[in-house]
């Protein structure tokens, strides 16, 4: 059933239980986001360090009121991210943008990376349901955003 | 009289629709946008296969028959809303485009400045908020706001303080999108009238179910739109006492709405065209007629009791499910049949996801007034709403829908 193939026990389970929950310190920038869609919100940290010449994510924590998708996706993100070059992290966080990008995957004969993904895979089956991509997306977008000012800050740090 | 709902829903090609599988289409979402009967979709079909040309201008016998058919279709319109005169109808894309347009107007007769005080709702939908908040930056005035008792009304008891003699407009919904609670618009429109303020009514859920007379609710301006009410999308209409629309000026500035165009200056045409700029929706006009004239022809006293009947139930239903908290009143009295409720443990996403999954076409998220659901102390809602061609086995439907909701998240 195709409601089944969106909410795997995985995102169900996240969002029970979500990982990495809560706003924490120290942290080098911070966003709030909503989905245009509307009814999801985040606030998101990234805290980043230089690690021999390449940043590196050290923390992201949040504070997120949303349906199961967008609190899932944010910690499976989180997940993901943490402890990863940022150089990596955004590899991963394009091969996501992708999956919800590919509404048919399976018939296009190419089949979501695993490897890239890890746990992420399972957001599959939103990409049939396009409403729903938005909150699927929220996360990596305010995630994404907040690297970038985190990088910013990181570089004047640096310039001084 | 008892209304035969089904004979209703077969002058709605679209209710024949399955979705997710064979599922027959459960249409709950009115409030958003209503269906349409074949007699609307006929008429505009028929005017671009037979009768399309342009209005007013043309000396050909289309020009004539396509004018006839637009201005037919106002005449129709000012009848339905029990207007006294068809120039006193203004049509617009939406109702939003109808509040802009007296914002901007104002705005431009120099009506307000600082010191002046524009009074609205906590209810109200961001149509009826955000062209104030402009007019107030525009202009220096103050934006002020009734607030909303937790079961859903206006708390009027601050009235005399908010509306006072700096008030210049007093902008209201007529009948909530979210609660569906119908607000004592005349009384408030007398209190400000009192005070020397004008009055705008919001009236976009309440025209459709046929509750509109402007010569006896009181107000200055009444803007409503022709997609909630059986009509085409692209098409509204701003009600508003002929005085005023002389007096005031353009909004938007082009062809049609002019009477002479020399190179630094130009006069304007007479109302309603005054407030026409270009070449307007056309067909959509006619279609907004077809769907007047179909409203018309159905019992529209019957149609209400029929939907306060669903409304009823459906409230008796939704009540008796547990963790589901109704926003508004629970009962149906002063109020229209938008239903929003929060599921404890499930958010609107995942409800409307899961009755979607039956065929259940509702709405969540904040429906264009967030900072109502602040008010209540809700992040967001899903709403559900009646219109003459729903029943009750659609209702039972949806209360089911909700309980498989709450299955699926593992909250009941």
């Amino acid at each position: 059933m195709q409601l089944e193939s969106m909410y795997q026990e995985i995102i169900l389970d996240h969002y029970r239980h979500p990982h990495h929950r809560g706003l924490r310190e120290p942290f080098d920038a911070e966003v709030h986001h909503v989905n245009p869609t509307c009814g999801d919100e985040i606030t998101l940290r990234v805290a980043v360090k230089d690690a021999d010449g390449e940043p590196e994510i050290t923390d992201v924590s949040y504070d997120a009121l949303g349906c199961s998708i967008s609190q899932a996706s944010a910690s499976v993100l989180t997940d993901l991210v943490i402890g990863k070059p940022v150089s990596e992290a955004m590899e991963i966080s394009d091969a996501f943008l992708d999956l919800m990008h590919s509404r048919d995957s399976a018939a296009n004969g190419s089949e979501p990376d695993d490897e890239i993904l890890g746990d992420a895979v399972v957001f599959a089956g939103v990409a049939k349901y396009p409403a729903r991509i938005k909150c699927a997306l929220l996360g990596w977008m305010a995630w994404k955003d907040a690297t970038a000012r985190a990088l910013g800050s990181l570089e004047l740090e640096e310039q001084k | 009289m008892s209304f035969d709902v089904a004979r209703v829903r077969k002058d709605f090609p679209i209710l024949e629709r399955t979705v997710r599988d064979g599922k027959p289409l459960i249409y709950l979402d009115s409030a958003n946008t209503s269906q349409k009967p074949r007699q609307v979709i006929d008429a505009m079909t028929d005017f671009y296969e037979r009768h399309n040309a342009n209005i007013h201008r043309a000396t050909h016998q289309l020009g004539e028959e396509a004018t006839e058919a637009y201005e037919g279709a106002r005449i129709k319109v000012a009848g339905f809303i029990g207007a006294p005169d068809e120039t006193e109808v203004v049509f617009t894309k939406n109702v939003s485009e109808a509040v802009n347009l007296v914002a901007y107007s104002i705005g431009n007769a120099g009506l307000l400045g600082e010191g002046d005080e524009i009074v609205i709702s906590e209810m109200e939908h961001h149509s009826n908020i955000v062209p104030w908040q402009l007019l107030c930056q525009r202009t220096g005035a103050r934006l002020r706001w009734f607030s909303v008792t937790p079961d859903g009304r206006l708390d009027l008891s601050r009235a005399g303080e908010l509306i006072n003699e700096r008030t210049r407009l007093v902008a209201i919904a007529h009948q909530s999108n979210v609660l569906g609670t119908i607000n004592p618009v005349t009384e408030i429109a007398a209190r400000a009238h009192a005070a020397g303020a004008l009055v705008l009514v919001d009236a976009a859920q309440s025209v459709p179910h046929g509750l509109m007379d402007v010569s006896t609710l009181g107000a200055d301006f009444v803007g409503f739109t022709g997609h909630k009410m059986c009509g085409p999308t692209g098409i509204g209409a701003l009600w508003a006492r002929r005085e005023l629309l002389d007096e005031l000026p353009p909004f938007l500035g082009g062809g049609e709405m002019i009477e002479s165009v020399w190179m630094d200056h130009s006069t304007y045409a007479q109302p309603p065209h005054k407030f026409e700029a270009g070449t307007m929706p056309i067909a959509e006009a006619v279609g907004l007629g077809a769907a007047v004239g179909y409203l018309s022809e159905v019992d529209l006293a019957a149609a209400w009791a029929h939907e306060q009947q669903l409304l009823g139930h459906a409230l008796r239903a939704l009540s008796e499910i547990d963790g589901l908290r109704i926003l508004g009143p629970a009962e149906p009295v002063d109020r229209g049949s938008a239903i929003s409720f929060t599921v404890e443990g499930v958010h609107p996403h995942d409800v409307s996801q899961v009755l979607d999954d039956q065929g259940i076409a509702v709405r969540a998220g904040h429906h264009c007034a967030w900072p109502l659901h602040r008010a209540l102390g809700v992040q967001s809602s899903t709403r559900a709403s009646l219109y003459l061609y729903n029943t009750i086995d659609e209702v039972d439907a949806l209360a089911d829908g909700i309980r498989k909701a709450q299955n699926f998240f593992g909250v009941a």
